[in-house]
C-alpha cells in the first residue's frame, strides 16, 4: 500500500521510539501537522508560543531523557527561528531531529513566499543535514538522521522536507530501530600506556566533562575516582555527573569554578579529563593550564583529541565503556600525601565563598530552593550570573538534573528548555532566570500554562543584565553601558496575565515559606526575588588567566 | 609551529552542496585553501576532491580529524609528496605584438606547453605539469603581456599500487 510522506514521517518517527514531539505548524507543514492529527494517540504534540521555545524544548527534553528531541517548524521564518534552538544543542551535543517544511521542490530556488535554504543557514550547526527531493528516499533519511543524531559525539540533524514531498505517496516498509552503537578501537598500547601514567602519577586529578553525564558513566567515573584514588572536578556541562555527596568531588572548575576544584587542578601532575573539549572558559590560559602536567584525553569525538589542549595519551570513544575497561584492568592505589593535600585544600577557608546573608542573596534563593526541592528535580537555567550561582551553590545529585546552555550560553534558552525537561523527566523542574534572559522567551510562559507542566520560575531580579554588568565593573571602570535594565516589569501580574500564581519576595524573612510553597504546586509557578545588582558571582579567574590570577573577594 | 604544504584527497559523496560543506568547514575553522579540484570518480555517485592547502602540525591534523566528521566523507587522506603525482592545468592568454610570436611559440614548446588557439592578435596556451613548472611559464610569459589566465588547481594520485578508497 502507498502512504504519503507526511505519513511517513509520522511512521518513522515512531519507528525510532518518539512519542514526544515540539513545534509549531505553518503552510508548509499542513500535511505533517494533518497525520500529527490523525496520530494524536501515539505521538504527543506540545505547541510553543515560537519556534525558538520549541527548539530549546525538544533539547531540555533530549538532555534530560537521553532520547532524541523532535522539533517541527514550517518554512522560511519558522525554520529560522529554531537557528538558536539548533546552535545551543550543537554546542552542547545534544541529539536533536530538526523537521522543517519547505515550499514545493519546483519552487525552490525562486525566492517563493517563505522560502530559505535552511540546509545552508544551519551547515555550521548541525552535524549532518537533509533536503529530500526524492519521496522514495524520505523514510531512510529520517532513519538515517536518528543514527547520525545519536551515534559518535550526540548533536543536532535537519531534515527539510519540501511539500510535494509530503503528499507524494510511496510504497512504505517498516523497519525495526537500529543500533546507533559505533564500534570505537583504541590499541592496546593506548590503555596500557593510559594506565602507566595513572600508577606514576603521584598527584592525578580527574576532570568531567558533560560526556560523562551524556554517556550516563555517572557510576563508572566515581569507582574509577576510588580505584585511582585522585579528586574530581568538573566542567559546567559536567555538573550533576558526579553526586556533591562523593567526597571527592572537588566542584566546579574554570572562570567561575571552586577555589578548591581549581586549586587541586592546579596542583595536580596528571589531569585525567573525561567526556571534556577544554572549552577556554574552563581553562583559562591554556599554555599555563597544562604547565607541568599530563593530560590523558577520553572522549568519543577524535577531533577533540589535542583541539584545545594537547593529549600525552588519547582514548577515543564511549566514556562509559572506556571506563569500565580501566576499572577492570587497574588495581587499588592509594595515595596517602596527595588525598591529604586536597583534603586541606577542600578545606581551606575559600572553598565556600560566603554571601552576605544579612539581606537577600542568591546563594540563600539557590540553597532554599535546594533545601525543598527532591533531588531528582530538573534545574534549568537561563544565563548570566544566576546560572553560575547555580553551577556553584546546587548540589546536584543525579546525572541530568542540571540543564544549562554551556557552550552556546543562550540567554532565553531556560524556559523553553525546561518545559520540555519538565514534559522528558516527568518531574518538577525549577528554572532560574534573571530578568534579562527572562525577558528574551517570556512568551512560553502561555505553552506552561496550556499544559499545566509542573515549572516553577524563579526570577532572579537584579535589574540588570548581571553578568556583563559584573565584567563592566571589572575590566571596564564601572562604565554600565545598557546594562542598567531597571525594567518596569511587574513579573508577577505578568505571568498572571498568562494563569500563572506567583509572588515577589524582597525580604531575606519571606524567602523560606515562600520557596517551600511554590515547590509544592504540581503546576507552574512564578517567584520573583529582589537580587542586589552588585552582587557578584566569584570566585572569577579572568579570562586567559590561571589560579594565580583568581578574584576571590568583590 | 612549521609551516608545510598539505596535499589532502578526499572521496565524497556526490551529493547537492557537498562542496559547501567541506569548504565552509575549512573557512569556519580559519583554515586556508590554496587550491581546490574536484570530480567524479569511477562510481558516478562519489567524487574525489583534491585540496592543498599551508599549515603545521596542528591544523595538518585537525583538518583531517575535522573533514572526517563531515557526514558526506568517505576517506580522507594527507598525501605523501613523496610518492605522489601532482599536476595542474594552466589555460593563458598572451597578446601577440610585432614580432615576438616566434619567442614565444619557442618558449611554449620548451615547457612543453600546447597552443589551443591563435588569432592575429592572441596566443592561447595551455600546460600542465606540477604547480612550479606552472608558475615558470607564467612567469616567462608575463613580459609578453598576460591578459587572462586560470588554473585548475592540483590534482593529485599516488605512484605505484596504492588507490584511495574506504
Ligand atoms: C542571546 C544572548 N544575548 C546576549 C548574551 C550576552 N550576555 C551574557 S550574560 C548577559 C547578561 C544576562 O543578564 P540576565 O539575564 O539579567 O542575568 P544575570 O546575569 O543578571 O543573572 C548577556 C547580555 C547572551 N549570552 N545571549
Amino acid at each position: 500500500m502507498k502512504i504519503s510522506g507526511a505519513k511517513i514521517v509520522i511512521e518513522t518517527l515512531i519507528e525510532n521510539g518518539v512519542d514526544t514531539v515540539f513545534g509549531y505548524p505553518g503552510g508548509a507543514v499542513l500535511n505533517i501537522y494533518d497525520e500529527l492529527y490523525k496520530n494524536c494517540d501515539r505521538i504527543k504534540h506540545y505547541t510553543t508560543s515560537h519556534e525558538q521555545g520549541a527548539a530549546h524544548a525538544a533539547d531540555g527534553y533530549a538532555r534530560v531523557s537521553g532520547k532524541t528531541g523532535v522539533v517541527i517548524a514550517t518554512s522560511g521564518p519558522g525554520a529560522t527561528n529554531l537557528v538558536t534552538g539548533i546552535a545551543t544543542a550543537y554546542l552542547d551535543s545534544t541529539p536533536l531531529v530538526a523537521l522543517t517544511g519547505n515550499v514545493a521542490t519546483g519552487l525552490i530556488g525562486r525566492d517563493s513566499f517563505q522560502e530559505v535554504d535552511i540546509c545552508g543557514v544551519t551547515m555550521p550547526i548541525t552535524k549532518h543535514n537533509f533536503m529530500v527531493k526524492d519521496i522514495n528516499v524520505l523514510a531512510d533519511t529520517i532513519r538515517e538522521a536518528f543514527k547520525i543524531a545519536n551515534s559518535g559525539r550526540p548533536g543536532p540533524v535537519l531534515i527539510d522536507i519540501p511539500k510535494d514531498i509530503q503528499t507524494a505517496q510511496t510504497h512504505f516498509t517498516p523497519n525495526k530501530k537500529e543500533d546507533f552503537c559505533k564500534v570505537y578501537k583504541n590499541g592496546v598500547k593506548a590503555f596500557n600506556d593510559a594506565m602507566q601514567l595513572i600508577k606514576e602519577s603521584k598527584r592525578p586529578f580527574i576532570y568531567a566533562g558533560g560526556g560523562v553525564v551524556i554517556s550516563d558513566a555517572s557510576s563508572e567515573l566515581s569507582t574509577f575516582a576510588d580505584t585511582i584514588d585522585a579528586p574530581i572536578g568538573t566542567s559546567m556541562m559536567g555538573l550533576s555527573a558526579v553526586s556533591c555527596d562523593n567526597e571527592r568531588f572537588l566542584g566546579m572548575t574554570g572562570m567561575h569554578g571552586r577555589f578548591a576544584a581549581s586549586k587541586a587542578l592546579a596542583s595536580c601532575d596528571l589531569i585525567i579529563a573525561v567526556g571534556t573539549r577544554f572549552s577556554d572558559r574552563a581553562t583559562g590560559n591554556k599554555t599555563k593550564f597544562i604547565h607541568g602536567k599530563k593530560v590523558i584525553h577520553i572522549d568519543i569525538d577524535p577531533a577533540e583529541i589535542g583541539k584545545n589542549i594537547p593529549a600525552y595519551v588519547s582514548l577515543v570513544g564511549d566514556v562509559k565503556k572506556i571506563l569500565s575497561k580501566l576499572n577492570a584492568n587497574m588495581q587499588k592505589i592509594e595515595r596517602e600525601e596527595w588525598s591529604k593535600e586536597v583534603q586541606s585544600i577542600k578545606n581551606s577557608k575559600d572553598y565556600h565563598l560566603e554571601m552576605d546573608k544579612s539581606r537577600l542573596n542568591p546563594q540563600s534563593v539557590i540553597e532554599t530552593v535546594n533545601k525543598y526541592a527532591d533531588k531528582d528535580t530538573i534545574i534549568a537555567t537561563d544565563v548570566g550570573q544566576h546560572q553560575m550561582w547555580v553551577a556553584q551553590y546546587y548540589n546536584f545529585k543525579k546525572a541530568r538534573t542540571f540543564v544549562t546552555s554551556g557552550g552556546l550560553g543562550t540567554m532565553g534558552f531556560g524556559l523553553g528548555a525546561s518545559i520540555g525537561a519538565s514534559i522528558g523527566a516527568q518531574k518538577k523542574a525549577v528554572l532560574f532566570t534573571s530578568d534579562g534572559g527572562f525577558h528574551m522567551n517570556l512568551n512560553e510562559m502561555a505553552t506552561l500554562v496550556s499544559y499545566n507542566l509542573p515549572v516553577l520560575i524563579v526570577v532572579m531580579n537584579n535589574n540588570a543584565l548581571g553578568m556583563v554588568r559584573q565584567w563592566q565593573t571589572l575590566f571596564f571602570e564601572s562604565r554600565y553601558s545598557c546594562t542598567s535594565l531597571n525594567r518596569k516589569t511587574d513579573y508577577v501580574m505578568l505571568a498572571k496575565a498568562f494563569g500563572i500564581n506567583g509572588c515577589k519576595i524582597d525580604d531575606m524573612s519571606k524567602l523560606n515559606n515562600a520557596v517551600k510553597d511554590a515547590l509544592k504546586y504540581n503546576r507552574p509557578y512564578l517567584l520573583e526575588v529582589t537580587i542586589d545588582p552588585d552582587e557578584k558571582v566569584l570566585p572569577m579567574i579572568p579570562p586567559n588567566g590561571t589560579i594565580n590570577d583568581i578574584i576571590l573577594k568583590a | 609551529m612549521k609551516q608545510e604544504r598539505i596535499v589532502l584527497s578526499m572521496l565524497v559523496n556526490n551529493e547537492a552542496g557537498v562542496l559547501t560543506r567541506v569548504s565552509g568547514l575549512f573557512a569556519r575553522r580559519g583554515f586556508n585553501i590554496d587550491t581546490l579540484s574536484v570530480g567524479v570518480t569511477l562510481d558516478p555517485k562519489v567524487s574525489r576532491i583534491t585540496i592543498t592547502a599551508l599549515g603545521d602540525e596542528y591544523i595538518k591534523e585537525q583538518i583531517r580529524l575535522q573533514l572526517e566528521k563531515l557526514h558526506d566523507v568517505i576517506i580522507i587522506e594527507e598525501m605523501d609528496l613523496e610518492s605522489t603525482v601532482m599536476r595542474e592545468l594552466l589555460l593563458i592568454k598572451v597578446k601577440v605584438e610585432q614580432g615576438n610570436r616566434r619567442e614565444i611559440l619557442d618558449a611554449t614548446s620548451i615547457f612543453r606547453a600546447k597552443v589551443v588557439d591563435l588569432t592575429p592578435t592572441h596566443l592561447t596556451m595551455e600546460v600542465t605539469g606540477d604547480s612550479s613548472k606552472c608558475n615558470a611559464f607564467l612567469e616567462y610569459m608575463m613580459p609578453f603581456g598576460v591578459e587572462e589566465l586560470c588554473r585548475t588547481g592540483i590534482t593529485a594520485i599516488s605512484r605505484g599500487s596504492k588507490v584511495l578508497k574506504k
